[in-house]
């Protein structure tokens, strides 16, 4: 494939922080037409209160110029983040660190698949570095088109299994994708055996004397989807008296499959790299799970020339990631906005929840882009939500409402959200009650709309 | 006090993708609040299979760790044992096809299964059996209509004398094309059923539990009952009940 721009002149300059005026002029009319009707689109969408318009004027784009994505990306350094949880946190967490070496274009809504991908090139500045978030089953698509500079595997865990089947087949499909891009530096969790697996082709096919990976000890507690290795099927085992550089070793107990000795690592909040610097992480966004984020980006910010303690910074100042950890005044209650999809997030969520008796709004919807199946709520220790208030809400509130009589915890549901939470309101003391409002992805969405209708949205 | 009834949750970290190790939670609770104690039980793989126990759960999984889950299993006869004692067995989904004779990889392989159950699974190349499912009962069981969440890819065929767990009225269950969900054997129920079965279906669980345990006083439930009733209703109109959809114009502007 054949970029229609000057890739050699453009490597050349690949350190300069900024090129203004370069590569879109070498785009083909066609694109730059296609760009600019998608962007039009976006705007009016927008304009109209429709949405962020992202994805219409993606696809507004990419109806012009099918290669809209290859072509516009082409001559910028880019970084591709994708996972099973923790993309969008991520991705906003390395565009704040990227600014440090000039304009960023990313796709900050959480718009993951390639029309949500073309509209953040499209709003970005002319040879402004990338930062893109991309669904899991997309990786592979999107490699191939961007050639980012970087990849950043987060984590593998179940999520969506009517649609997708098997986490396991994600891992496999990376792989190849990696191995057919030699030059892209793979930023991967070495906590996460699925992850370690995809990474690990990227690791034998770098030429000699040039890491092709580098491998982050975010510490990942999850470790329910990969007992089984996902190289030979023989069981993973975990030594957790074995501690060393972030988190406990693992090992294959059929192959050679192990933990890798990570470059950079947390011990406690401070990210450690192998060279000794060691960088406190003070983020604004709540929970460990966050700390590991901001962990890969700033390994990846590293890859493209920012300076660690720059990134660490410019991250500490980002408070909302698209409405996650928002907070809303709804009728005088402080509610917090909390997302989980999965098992693994909605662990993580519970750890940063206030603790009890503070009360807890719980939504779980079962619509297309949640997965279909919520048995998952099986596997979430709801246990962990004794002594408060919890109300069940969402458009599959009663199987929750189940899971949580089975888990001894009482509840009551309610499926309409602003009363869901003016019951999690009832009876607190305090003049301006606080609550946790924890939902699945299009929950967490009716939520949000639900409790900012009629009312500017108030950050807290 | 009496020794508490052992649920044994067998490698619940192979065969637990669709939150089957909620059954053998929603067995122990329904013990607990008729004021009989249980346990449950969590055997991992590597360790080995506890002979005492009353009833051994087993879930759904993925392809390589269902292997693996038959080779642990058939490297003891310790199940097999526990059902000759008179221990009940509840499988899930991979759960179900490991106990068969034999069952097929993704890999086109055959693994020998654990040959407690007589039925054999194959795959074909279609979609996989994915959705909401109702199924009516065995008569002999004596069991409200069955509601559940399938997700395979295999097809599992009965032998000539097995008894089917029941008949499908939503959904494909074994897949065969005989209408067959399921399988039962004594106190050995094999189902495709996630939900987790038990969860959606507590007659089962009672039906499970009295047959280690003799007859047991009924429990009210109301939040079960409510589920149940959207979920029957689910499956049999499905046009009623999909998720709230945006308008068209919403829809293309969000992407889904």
């Amino acid at each position: 494939m054949t970029p229609g721009v000057n890739r050699q002149w453009v490597h050349a300059r690949a350190g300069a922080p900024f090129c203004a005026k370069m590569p879109t002029v070498d785009l083909p009319l066609r694109t730059r037409v296609a760009a600019l009707a998608g962007r039009a689109i976006a705007d009016a969408s927008r304009w109209v209160g429709a949405g962020e318009g992202s994805v219409i004027g993606g696809r507004v784009t990419l109806a012009i110029d099918e290669r809209a994505l290859e072509l516009m990306a082409a001559g910028h350094q880019s970084v591709v983040i994708t996972g099973t949880n923790g993309k969008t946190t991520t991705n906003r967490l390395l565009a704040a660190a990227l600014a440090a070496r000039g304009p960023v274009s990313t796709n900050a809504a959480g718009a993951n698949l390639i029309p949500g991908l073309v509209s953040g090139l499209f709003r970005g500045r002319v040879g402004a570095a990338a930062a893109l978030e991309v669904d899991e089953s997309h990786l592979a698509t999107v490699v191939a088109a961007v050639q980012p500079t970087s990849v950043v595997l987060l984590n593998l865990s179940r999520d969506q299994l009517d649609r997708y089947g098997e986490v396991r087949r994600h891992a496999a499909d990376w792989r190849l994708a990696l191995a057919a891009s030699p030059a892209t530096v793979v930023v991967a969790n070495a906590d996460d055996p699925l992850v370690t697996w995809a990474a690990g082709a990227s690791a034998t096919a770098g030429t000699v004397g040039r890491p092709r990976v580098t491998w982050v000890g975010t510490g990942q507690r999850w470790r329910a989807d990969a007992s089984a290795c996902p190289n030979c099927g023989s069981r993973v085992r975990w030594d957790d008296r074995r501690e060393e550089r972030g988190g406990a070793h693992w090992a294959c107990s059929g192959c050679a499959l192990a933990r890798p000795r990570p470059d950079a690592w947390l011990e406690g909040t401070d990210l450690v790299l192998a060279d000794g610097r060691r960088l406190p992480v003070r983020l604004q966004l709540p929970g460990r799970v966050n700390v590991s984020n901001a962990a890969m980006a700033v390994a990846a910010a590293m890859v493209l020339g920012v300076d660690p303690s720059r990134a660490v910074r410019n991250m500490s100042r980002v408070r909302a990631v698209a409405g996650r950890y928002q907070v809303l005044n709804v009728d005088g209650a402080r509610v917090r906005l909390l997302l989980a999809k999965n098992p693994a997030g909605w662990a993580e969520a519970l750890d940063l929840i206030r603790p009890p008796p503070a009360p807890v709004v719980v939504g779980i919807n079962a619509g297309v882009a949640d997965g279909r199946d919520p048995s998952w709520l099986w596997d979430v220790p709801f246990e962990r939500l004794h002594n408060r208030t919890v109300v069940a809400t969402g458009e599959r509130g009663r199987d929750l409402a189940v899971r949580l009589r089975y888990a001894g915890i009482p509840h009551t549901y309610v499926p309409e959200y602003r009363k869901a939470v003016g019951l999690a309101a009832t009876g607190r003391t305090a003049r301006q009650p606080e609550i946790d409002l924890m939902a699945n992805y299009t929950s967490f969405q009716d939520a949000r709309r639900a409790l900012t209708v009629g009312k500017p949205a108030g950050l807290g | 006090m009496a020794e508490p009834v052992s649920i044994a949750l067998l490698y619940p970290e192979l065969l637990g993708t669709y939150g089957d190790g909620g059954n053998a939670l929603v067995l122990a609770q329904r013990l607990l609040w008729r004021g009989v104690a249980a346990e449950v039980v969590d055997v991992r793989a590597g360790e080995p299979i506890p002979r005492g126990c009353q009833i051994y759960v087993m879930g759904g999984g993925e392809d390589a760790p269902q292997s693996l889950a038959a080779r642990e299993l058939r490297a003891t006869p310790a199940l097999l044992g526990a059902v000759d004692g008179g221990a009940a067995v509840l499988a899930v989904c991979a759960g179900l096809q490991v106990l068969g004779h034999r069952f097929a990889g993704d890999d086109g392989k055959v693994h020998e299964g654990l040959g407690l159950l007589d039925c054999e699974t194959h795959r074909d190349d279609g979609p996989r059996r994915v959705g909401e499912v109702v199924v009516t009962a065995d008569a002999a069981l004596d069991l409200p209509d069955l509601t559940g969440y399938e997700n395979h890819g295999g097809i599992t065929t009965l032998g000539a004398a097995a008894h089917p767990l029941g008949r499908v009225v939503v959904g494909h269950g074994n897949g065969a094309g005989d209408g067959t969900e399921g399988i039962v054997k004594g106190r050995v129920v094999g189902t495709y059923l996630h939900g987790p079965v038990l969860a959606r279906n507590p007659a089962l669980a009672d039906h499970l539990l009295s047959s280690v345990l003799g007859p047991l006083a009924p429990l009210d439930d109301p939040d079960v009952d409510a589920l149940r009733k959207e979920r029957l209703h689910a499956a049999r109109h499905p046009h009623m009940h999909m998720p709230q959809l945006a308008s068209g114009w919403r829809r293309l502007i969000r992407g889904h």
